[in-house]
């Protein structure tokens, strides 16, 4: 029961790669939730446009979509782009895993901008007054201000986050990149015994979810350090 | 490219819409029932007896925890091979039903959201301010009659906006009933590209029925909030005595 049919190895890299795809696109989706909300806060209208218009898209359609779009019309997308460049057909294949990377990025970081967006505001506005009186200039006020005190606010959020982030890379079985759900699928296909493979599957999931969720309270505990004694 | 995306709407329209009316279909039993559901399921998560919340805890960690996709496959291929293990169910009457992936999207979807909605729920239960859930007692009401009369309408109001990202998350999720070859709005996508090989029409026709949807319903349940919250409308209406005063 435990090598399940001589693939349990072949189960661990599976959750392998899942963790390479949760670690991977974390720091895109960042990145992208920290430009989106600092759009959607902009001075500039057209800015603040963009960034809303953006997560109300994105919102509104599912995830596998987002997926299976950046799949099959990337690969077409960027073989348009190569031939245009160097002007003969070219043949070009957008790996599953960067295609699966980028949608999951897009996706999480409209989220991930409303988390930055909250955390942003959370700041109390007499701390940018003051930095302002010193004569801070804004990029200061941002990378001193700001920035570390965004960490305590947005972690609650980003928790959260993380936590649909591990449940989505499941959806890239869809377009065929090796992780948990689709070793899982190639195991109950071939030996005939999918209620054993998606059982562990699910386990490894329940374990990756837990995980990260201790991992989580764990890092709001510490941030949280200077202020619970209020 | 529009010529391409007029020959996919006007030659496809009908599997469009008729994955639409899947769609809708499956969002509205899974939100009904899987609210159901969720209400004992969140009564029994606030008790303060450990037996009685363990299981509901336990199932809504599970779910939760989980990925869809995941619960779906467990369903329909797990529990699925399970039954069609059963000696002569292939030619038992209920085989129709029992190999049809409708089904097991259904329950899948109903006990996800249930799940879901189960620990908003609960959220809004464990806020419902104290002082009035004495002044319940107070008034010698039964445990049933504070549910109805005071925990309940206070829980919806509180959860209302949550309940909506909610819904919104289900409709999202019933696109996954296209990796079970249902042929719902994304299955109906699918199907268009792996015939006419055009993936950007496809995908974004179905993805504008989404937007459309989902802007549709968040509509609809703001409307529905105004209503909940009758209350605090009335309220404002009221003479403001003590600002007068303070002039």
């Amino acid at each position: 029961m435990l090598d399940l049919y001589g693939r349990g190895w072949q189960m661990l890299e599976g959750g392998l790669v899942t963790v390479q795809l949760c670690l991977t696109v974390l720091p895109f989706m960042i990145i992208i939730g920290l430009l989106g909300a600092s759009a959607k806060l902009s001075r500039y209208r057209s800015l603040r446009i963009i960034g809303e218009s953006y997560t109300v898209l994105i919102r509104g359609i599912p995830e596998l979509l987002v997926i299976l779009l950046i799949y099959f019309g990337g690969t077409i997308a960027v073989q348009n782009i190569a031939e245009m460049i160097s002007g003969e057909e070219t043949r070009v294949d957008i790996p599953a895993f960067w295609s699966g990377v980028a949608a999951l990025a897009l996706v999480q970081g409209a989220f991930a901008s409303e988390v930055f967006r909250a955390a942003m505001q959370s700041i109390p506005v007499g701390q940018i007054e003051a930095a302002t009186a010193c004569g801070m200039t804004p990029k200061q006020i941002f990378l001193r201000i700001k920035l570390p005190q965004l960490w305590r606010f947005a972690l609650p959020g980003l928790n959260n986050l993380f936590q649909v982030l591990i449940k989505d890379t499941a959806l890239i079985s869809v377009v065929g990149v090796e992780e948990i759900m689709r070793k899982a699928a190639i195991g109950a296909g071939t030996d005939k015994a999918p209620f054993t493979f998606y059982l562990v599957a699910m386990l490894m999931f329940l374990s990756f979810t837990t995980v990260s969720l201790v991992a989580f309270n764990y890092l709001e505990k510490r941030a949280a350090r200077g202020i619970a004694r209020a | 490219m529009f010529e391409d995306l007029i020959y996919v709407l006007g030659k496809y329209d009908t599997w469009l819409w008729r994955g639409f009316l899947l769609t809708m279909e499956l969002l509205v039993i899974s939100v009904t029932f899987g609210t159901l559901l969720a209400i004992p399921l969140a009564v029994a998560r606030v008790s303060k007896k450990v037996w009685v919340q363990a299981l509901p805890f336990a199932f809504i960690y599970v779910f939760r925890g989980t990925p869809l996709i995941g619960q779906l496959f467990m369903m329909y291929y797990g529990v699925g091979q399970l039954i069609s293990n059963i000696d002569g169910i292939q030619d038992h009457w209920s085989w129709t039903y029992l190999r049809n992936p409708y089904w097991y999207c259904l329950l899948t979807f109903v006990l996800n959201t249930s799940a879901y909605v189960a620990e908003i729920m609960r959220g809004g239960i464990q806020n419902v301010p104290s002082g009035e859930l004495e002044a319940a007692r107070a008034c010698g009401m039964t445990p049933w009659t504070t549910y109805r009369r005071i925990i309940f309408p206070r829980m919806w109001q509180m959860i209302w906006p949550a309940y909506t990202n909610d819904v919104v998350f289900t409709l999202k999720a019933t696109s996954l009933a296209s990796t079970v070859t249902m042929m719902e709005l994304t299955g109906a996508a699918r199907k268009i590209v792996a015939r006419t090989a055009l993936p950007y029409e496809a995908f974004i026709s179905a993805g504008v029925v989404y937007l459309i949807i989902v802007y549709v319903l968040t509509f609809g349940f703001k409307g529905v909030e105004r209503y909940l919250r009758r209350n605090e409308r009335r309220k404002d209406k009221q003479p403001v005595g003590p600002k007068t005063a303070s002039i």
